[in-house]
C-alpha cells in the first residue's frame, strides 16, 4: 500500500533508504527506520485504530506521545511476546512488527457493540455499569467478564516470556528527567561542575520539544544544537545518557526507578541480550524537566478520526515527515498552535481556516499565517464536527466564552482534519509521585509542581516557561544550582547562551470546553476522556448528581482511570467540574498521579529474579542422597525437605505407612539438619533463657537437654523446641525450621532493647551442622555400630546430650525424641553430614534402616501429641490452651515474657478453643485439615463453630485414622462427641479424646 | 524507598537492608503482676499513629543485625535522626514548630 501521507524527506530522523513492513490487524503497510507505528499507519492514511471503551465509536490518532488514548495497540506475532496495551505513538517500528486493536468485535470497521453504543448512548450515564450491573452482587464477576470482553483492553500473553531483563543500581549527583531543551541544557551546565550526571528520556533520540519544532537556535534548525549538545555530553565520562528511558516513578529520599528499553524497538526476542533493563537512581538532587503537553479543546464529536491536538499535527509533520490529512481547520486559544498551520502550509496542504476563540491577536506568528493567506476567524469555536470513521467537516460559530454560549448561527466547512491546542500542561506527574501537592497557575492556566521536601529542581516547560530562550537559560541554571546543591561547582553556568529569538506571542485565553448551540447534555458527545469515554455531559452530570469532590467525580466518572491516568483529559475534567460547580479550578483541586509514569512490564520490574532466582533455596548436606534415593520434597520455608521417600510402584500413602511401620517396629532416619540452632552464650545466657521460655532453666546442668516453649508477650505461643546446656554458660536452643530467623531477631531485640545489661551473645549456627535422627527402638543398636562410647540406657539417659565420634568424626547426640521411640539426634559439623549419614545407613542396612520424610515425622509426631507451632497453633493460643502448663514455670523470679498476659480476662476464659485429640467415628476416614467443628449437627445455617482440625492423619500404626484439634472448652470435653460438616455436603462425627494416641506413658522413648 | 543511616554502621543505606519493629520508646513495666489488665493492655496494645513526626524502632537486618531508633516524620516520610538503643530523640512533635 502506498504511503498516501508521506511527504519529502526533510528532517534526518526519518531513514528513507529502511523500508520497513509491519502489519496492523491483518493487513501490510510499509514505512521507514525512524517511525512509530502510529506515524506510518498515518504515513499510509489509516483513520480508524480501535473502539472506544463505552460506546464503540470509530476512534483515531490524537496525539504523537505518551497522552495517546486511542492507539493503545496489542503488540505481538506470538502468545510468549505479545504486548497488550502499549500506545502505537510510543511503539518504535521494526520490520515484521505485528499489531492489532485491542477492541472492536468483529473488528475495528464494522464493531456490532457500536451499535449499543448508537442505541444505547444516551442510556449509559456515568455510574452506568455500577447502577446496572451491580444486583445480585453474586453475579457481578460473571458481568464483568463481559464488560471486559466488550470493553477491549489488551490480554496478557498465555505462554512464558521468553525474554530476559535486568536491574541496576546508580548513585549520581544530578539526575535529570527529560531531555528536551531544558533537561539537556542543564545536564550540560550540571556535568561541567564534574558532578556526575544521569540524564534520560523516554524517547529514542534527545531534544524532546525540539525533534519537531522549526525555531531556530544560533541560526540554524534546533537539530543541529541538540546534536552538539549530546555529543558534548556523550563525550563526558561523568556523564550517563539513557534514551528510550522512562521515568516510571519518583519515590521518597531521591530515588528514581527508570525502564529502558534496550532491544524492543529491534524487534521481537532478541535472545542474545538483555531486553529491558530497571535503572534505580539515588540522586543527591534531581532536575525534572519533563516539560509540557498539550491541552485538546472538549468540543462536540472530538473523536471522530482526524481530530488531533495541534502540536501532533506538527511533529508528525516536522520529524515524521507524514502530513496525516488534507484540508485542516485549526481551533486554538493561543498563538503558539498557529505553527501547526504554518507547517501544514508549508507541506502542501490545505489550510481551511484558523479558529481562534480569542477575539483577536497581533503576534508574529498570526502576522505570519496572514501572510500566507490562511483564513483566520477570531471569536469563534468549532462547535461540532460531521463524519463517523474520517472528519467530514465541522460546524464553527461564534462564542461567548463566559456565558458559556454562541452569539450567532453556525456555518459548515468541509474539510477531513481538525486539529486544537487549548494550550499546555506541564507534565507534573512525576513530582506528585512524592506526595507533593500541585499549584494552580493562572497566567499559564495550569498545575505546576508544589512545595516538596525532596532535593528536586524543575526548569523549563515543567515550570509554565515556554518560549524556548528562556527555557534553556532556565536549564542553565537551574543545571548549575543543583550542582552546587550536590556540592559541585559555584552554581553558575559560565559556558555560552545560544542566540535565539522568540516569537512575540499575544496572551492565551483559558478555555477548555466549548459551548453548544444546545445545552451540553444535549449537543453531541463532547469527549473529555477518551480512553474511557467520559463526556462534559457526565461529568455534568455526575456533579448534579452530588459528586463534588474532584476525586469522587474522577471515580464515579472514571475520568482518567485508563492506561494513560487522564495525561490528555484530567484538566479539561476539572476545569469542567470547576465551572459547573461555580468554583474555581484551584478550589477543584487535582487528582494524584501515582506511579506507573506509564504502564511497566512486569519483565522488567522482575529483572533476573524469576525462576530459580526468584528465592533462594537451601539444601541440606544429605540433598544429593535424597534425590538419589527419589526423594518427594517438601518447601519448608526457603529449605527443600524431603517429604517422603516413594519405592517403585507405591502411593503416597502407601510409603508413609511403610515408613512409619519401620520407624516404630526398627528404626527410621530423618534428615532433620534444617531445624534452627542458635549458639547462646554469656554469663547471663540462663537468665535470659529464663526470661524468654516459659519454663525454668536455673538447674539445667550441663550434659543435659530441656524442650522449652517461647511465647510472645500476649501470652502466646510463638516458638518451641529443644534447647541443650553445653557448658555453664553455654547453650545450643533448636527453633523450628520456618522460625529460626525470628526466633534470633526476638532474642535480640529483647536483649539489645531491654536487658542490654545481661552479657549474652547469639549466633546463628543451623548451616554448621547436619543433624541425623535415627528413631525406633532399633536405633541403639544401629547408633552402638558406629560410636566410640557406651550408649546404654544407664550411661546415655533419655534427655541427655553427649559428644561423641561417630563414623570416625566428632559428634554431638541429643537423645531426644520427636516421635516417641527411643531416638538419637546425631548433628556433626555440616560438611561430614554426608559421610555420617552413608555410615549410618550402612549400619542399619540389617535392621533394614528406613529413611522419612517430614510427613512421616508429622504422623509419628501427632500420634504423640506433640504440637508443631504453625501448624497447631496460630497466634491465638496459650500453653494452657494446649493443655501444656506443665511447661510453665511456676516458681521463677522473673516475669518472663508472655506470663502477665495469661492472667489477663480473655485468656482465662475456660470456653477457649482448647487442644485436644479426635478419633472420627469411621476409623478409615480422615477429616480433611481446617474442617469447621459443632457441637450440633442439625441447627441452621450460619451454624455456631467452635473449632477446627489442625492436623489429621490415618495412622498404620495403630489401624485407624485420628485428628488433633482446637475446641471451645475441649479439654473439659473429652468422650463428647462432635460434628463436621464437611463442604461436600455430609457430616462426620468425631469423638474427643486425649491429643496423646500412642504410648501415652511414654515407655517407649525411655527405654 | 527511604535511605536510613544506621546509627551504628554510619552509613546511609537502602531501606531493603533495614525492617522497621514499631513504635520506640516502649519500655516493659518491671512489675507486670502488679499492673491492672487495663495498664498491662495499654503497655501491649496501645500505640501510637501520629501525623506527623514519629519515633520508632528499626532493625538493621541485612547489616549489623542492630536495633535502633529512628524520627520520622510521618507525612513527607523525611527522617529527622536516627540514635542509638539507649538514646533519646534530640528532634521530638513539640520542638517541629514551623
Amino acid at each position: 500500500m502506498r504511503q498516501v501521507n508521506r511527504i519529502a524527506a526533510k528532517s534526518k530522523h526519518i531513514n528513507r533508504s529502511r523500508i520497513l513492513s509491519f502489519t496492523f490487524n491483518g493487513k501490510e503497510y510499509q514505512g521507514y527506520e525512524g517511525d512509530t507505528v502510529a506515524s506510518a499507519l498515518l504515513a499510509n492514511g489509516v483513520n480508524v485504530v480501535g473502539r472506544s471503551f463505552k460506546y464503540s465509536r470509530p476512534r483515531g490518532i490524537i496525539t504523537a506521545d505518551s497522552q495517546e488514548p486511542n492507539a493503545i495497540f496489542q503488540v505481538g506475532s506470538t502468545q510468549a511476546t505479545t504486548i497488550p496495551n502499549p500506545r502505537a505513538t510510543q511503539t518504535e517500528l521494526y520490520q515484521g512488527l505485528v499489531a492489532t486493536s485491542t477492541n472492536g468485535w468483529p473488528n475495528v470497521d464494522f464493531d456490532l457493540m457500536s451499535t449499543v453504543g448508537k442505541v444505547g448512548g444516551s442510556m449509559m450515564p456515568p455510574g452506568f455499569y455500577y447502577k446496572t450491573f451491580m444486583y445480585p452482587q453474586s453475579l457481578w464477576m460473571s458481568y464483568e467478564h463481559l464488560i471486559r470482553k466488550g470493553a477491549g483492553l489488551g490480554t496478557s500473553p498465555t505462554q512464558a516470556d521468553p525474554d530476559s531483563y535486568d536491574k541496576i543500581h546508580h548513585h549520581c549527583d544530578v539526575m535529570i528527567v527529560g531531555a528536551g531543551p531544558a533537561g539537556l541544557a542543564a545536564a550540560l551546565a550540571a556535568a561541567d561542575t564534574g558532578a556526575r550526571v544521569i540524564i534520560s528520556d523516554e524517547q529514542n533520540e534527545f531534544g524532546g520539544h525540539l525533534l519537531c519544532s522549526t525555531q531556530q537556535i544560533d541560526g540554524q534548525l534546533p537539530n543541529l544544537w541538540v546534536e552538539k549538545i549530546v555529543e558534548k555530553l556523550s563525550n563526558m565520562d561523568n556523564v550517563l545518557l539513557l534514551p528510550r528511558s522512562t521515568v516510571f516513578g519518583y519515590y521518597d529520599h531521591n530515588l528514581l526507578g527508570i525502564n529502558e528499553r534496550c532491544t524492543d524497538h529491534l524487534g521481537e526476542h532478541k535472545s542474545k541480550t538483555i531486553r529491558q533493563r530497571m535503572h534505580k537512581v539515588r540522586a543527591k538532587q534531581v532536575i525534572l524537566a519533563t516539560g509540557a503537553h498539550e491541552r485538546p479543546l472538549v468540543y462536540g464529536n472530538n473523536d471522530v478520526p482526524g481530530c488531533m491536538l495541534a502540536n501532533a499535527v506538527s511533529t508528525y509533520i516536522n520529524r515524521y515527515e507524514v502530513v496525516p490529512g488534507n484540508e485542516l481547520v485549526l481551533m486554538t486559544t493561543n498563538d503558539n498552535a498557529y505553527k501547526t498551520a504554518i507547517d501544514w502550509h508549508q507541506a502542501g496542504r490545505q489550510v481551511i481556516a484558523i479558529v481562534d476563540t480569542r477575539a483577536t491577536s497581533n503576534g508574529e506568528l498570526v502576522k505570519q499565517a496572514k501572510q500566507l493567506d490562511i483564513d483566520i476567524i477570531f471569536g469563534h469555536g468549532v462547535i461540532n464536527v460531521k463524519g463517523s470513521k474520517r472528519v467530514k467537516g465541522v460546524d464553527i460559530a461564534p462564542i461567548n466564552v463566559n456565558n458559556h454560549c454562541l452569539t450567532g448561527s453556525a456555518k459548515h466547512f468541509s474539510c477531513d482534519t481538525v486539529a486544537s491546542s487549548g494550550g499546555w500542561s506541564p507534565v507534573i506527574h512525576l513530582s506528585s509521585h512524592t506526595g507533593s501537592r500541585p499549584v494552580w497557575k493562572d497566567d499559564i492556566a495550569g498545575f505546576v509542581p508544589g512545595e516538596t521536601v525532596q532535593a528536586q529542581h524543575i526548569c523549563g516547560g515543567l515550570e509554565g516557561v515556554y518560549s524556548l530562550s528562556k527555557v534553556i537559560n532556565d536549564g542553565f541554571s537551574t543545571g548549575a544550582k543543583a550542582a552546587q546543591a550536590a556540592d559541585k561547582g559555584e552554581g553558575r553556568y559560565e559556558g555560552s547562551q545560544p542566540h535565539i529569538v522568540d516569537p512575540q506571542e499575544d496572551a492565551s485565553m483559558a478555555l477548555f470546553h466549548i459551548p453548544h448551540s444546545k445545552r451540553t447534555s444535549r449537543a453531541p458527545k463532547q469527549f473529555v476522556d477518551y480512553q474511557n469515554d467520559v463526556t462534559a455531559a457526565g461529568i455534568e452530570l455526575a456533579n448534579r448528581e452530588g459528586f463534588e469532590s474532584i476525586e469522587h467525580v474522577k471515580r464515579y466518572t472514571a475520568l482518567g482511570f485508563g492506561t494513560d491516568q487522564g495525561k490528555l483529559g484530567n484538566i479539561n475534567g476539572m476545569a469542567i467540574t470547576a465551572k459547573s460547580l461555580g468554583k474555581t479550578i484551584p478550589e477543584t483541586g487535582t487528582t494524584i498521579f501515582r506511579p506507573m509514569y506509564t504502564p511497566t512490564t512486569f519483565g522488567a520490574l522482575a529483572g533476573s529474579d524469576v525462576k530459580h532466582l526468584f528465592d533462594p533455596v537451601r539444601f541440606s548436606a544429605m540433598h544429593k542422597w535424597h534425590l538419589d534415593n527419589s526423594a518427594e520434597f517438601e518447601d519448608v520455608g526457603q529449605w527443600k525437605r524431603p517429604w517422603y521417600f516413594p519405592q517403585a510402584g507405591e502411593t503416597m500413602q502407601q510409603s508413609l505407612e511403610r515408613e512409619c511401620l519401620a520407624t516404630r517396629n526398627s528404626v527410621g532416619i530423618l534428615d532433620a539438619s534444617t531445624l534452627g540452632k542458635i549458639d547462646i552464650q554469656g554469663k547471663d545466657a540462663r537468665e535470659f533463657l529464663n526470661r524468654v521460655y516459659t519454663n525454668p532453666w536455673s538447674k539445667l546442668a550441663v550434659g543435659k537437654c530441656r524442650y522449652g516453649v517461647m511465647c510472645k508477650e500476649d501470652g502466646m505461643v510463638f516458638d518451641d523446641g529443644v534447647t541443650a546446656c553445653l557448658d555453664e554458660n553455654r547453650f545450643i536452643m533448636t527453633t523450628t525450621t520456618g522460625g529460626a530467623a525470628g526466633v534470633l531477631q526476638w532474642l535480640e531485640l529483647w536483649h539489645q532493647t531491654e536487658w542490654p545489661e545481661l552479657e549474652v551473645y547469639f549466633s546463628t549456627v543451623t548451616d554448621h551442622w547436619s543433624t541425623m535422627t535415627i528413631s525406633g527402638p532399633n536405633s541403639r543398636k544401629v547408633l552402638e555400630k558406629i560410636c566410640d562410647i557406651d550408649v546404654s540406657n544407664d550411661n546415655f539417659k533419655y534427655m541427655d546430650w553427649i559428644e561423641a565420634n561417630v563414623a570416625g568424626v566428632k559428634a554431638r547426640i541429643f537423645r531426644i525424641s520427636f516421635t516417641g521411640e527411643l531416638s538419637f539426634e546425631i548433628n556433626v559439623q555440616a560438611n561430614y553430614g554426608m559421610h555420617t549419614w552413608q555410615a549410618v545407613m550402612a549400619a542399619g542396612k540389617e535392621f533394614n534402616i528406613t529413611p522419612y520424610g517430614t510427613e512421616t515425622m508429622h504422623i509419628l509426631r501427632a500420634e504423640k501429641g506433640f504440637i508443631i507451632v504453625g501448624q497447631d497453633t496460630d497466634g491465638s493460643v496459650t500453653p494452657q490452651d494446649l493443655d501444656m502448663d506443665w511447661v510453665v514455670g511456676k516458681k521463677k523470679e522473673f516475669s518472663f515474657i508472655g506470663k502477665r498476659s495469661w492472667t489477663r480476662y480473655d485468656n482465662k476464659r475456660d470456653d477457649r478453643k482448647q487442644m485436644v485429640g479426635l478419633k472420627p467415628k469411621d476409623p478409615k476416614f480422615v477429616l480433611p485439615e481446617g474442617a469447621q467443628i459443632v457441637f450440633e449437627p442439625n441447627q441452621s445455617i450460619p451454624m455456631t463453630m467452635v473449632g477446627h482440625v489442625t492436623s489429621s492423619y490415618y495412622s498404620a500404626c495403630m489401624g485407624y485414622s485420628f485428628a488433633l484439634a482446637v475446641v471451645k472448652g475441649g479439654i473439659n470435653r473429652k468422650g463428647q462427641s462432635v460434628f463436621l460438616p464437611l463442604s461436600d455436603g455430609t457430616t462426620v462425627e468425631a469423638e474427643i479424646c486425649s491429643p496423646v494416641f500412642y504410648d501415652p506413658k511414654g515407655d517407649r522413648q525411655n527405654v | 524507598m527511604l535511605l536510613i543511616k544506621c546509627p551504628y554502621c554510619e552509613e546511609q543505606r537502602e531501606e531493603e537492608e533495614f525492617s522497621p519493629a514499631g513504635q520506640a520508646h516502649i519500655v516493659r513495666p518491671l512489675n507486670p503482676e502488679e499492673l491492672s489488665d487495663e495498664q498491662w493492655a495499654r503497655y501491649l496494645f496501645f500505640r501510637k499513629n501520629p501525623r506527623g513526626l514519629h519515633h520508632e524502632l528499626w532493625l538493621h537486618a541485612h547489616g549489623c543485625r542492630k536495633y535502633f531508633n529512628m524520627t520520622r516524620n510521618t507525612v513527607t516520610y523525611q527522617i529527622m535522626e536516627t540514635y542509638k538503643m539507649g538514646q533519646q530523640p534530640s528532634v521530638t512533635a513539640s520542638q517541629e514548630v514551623k
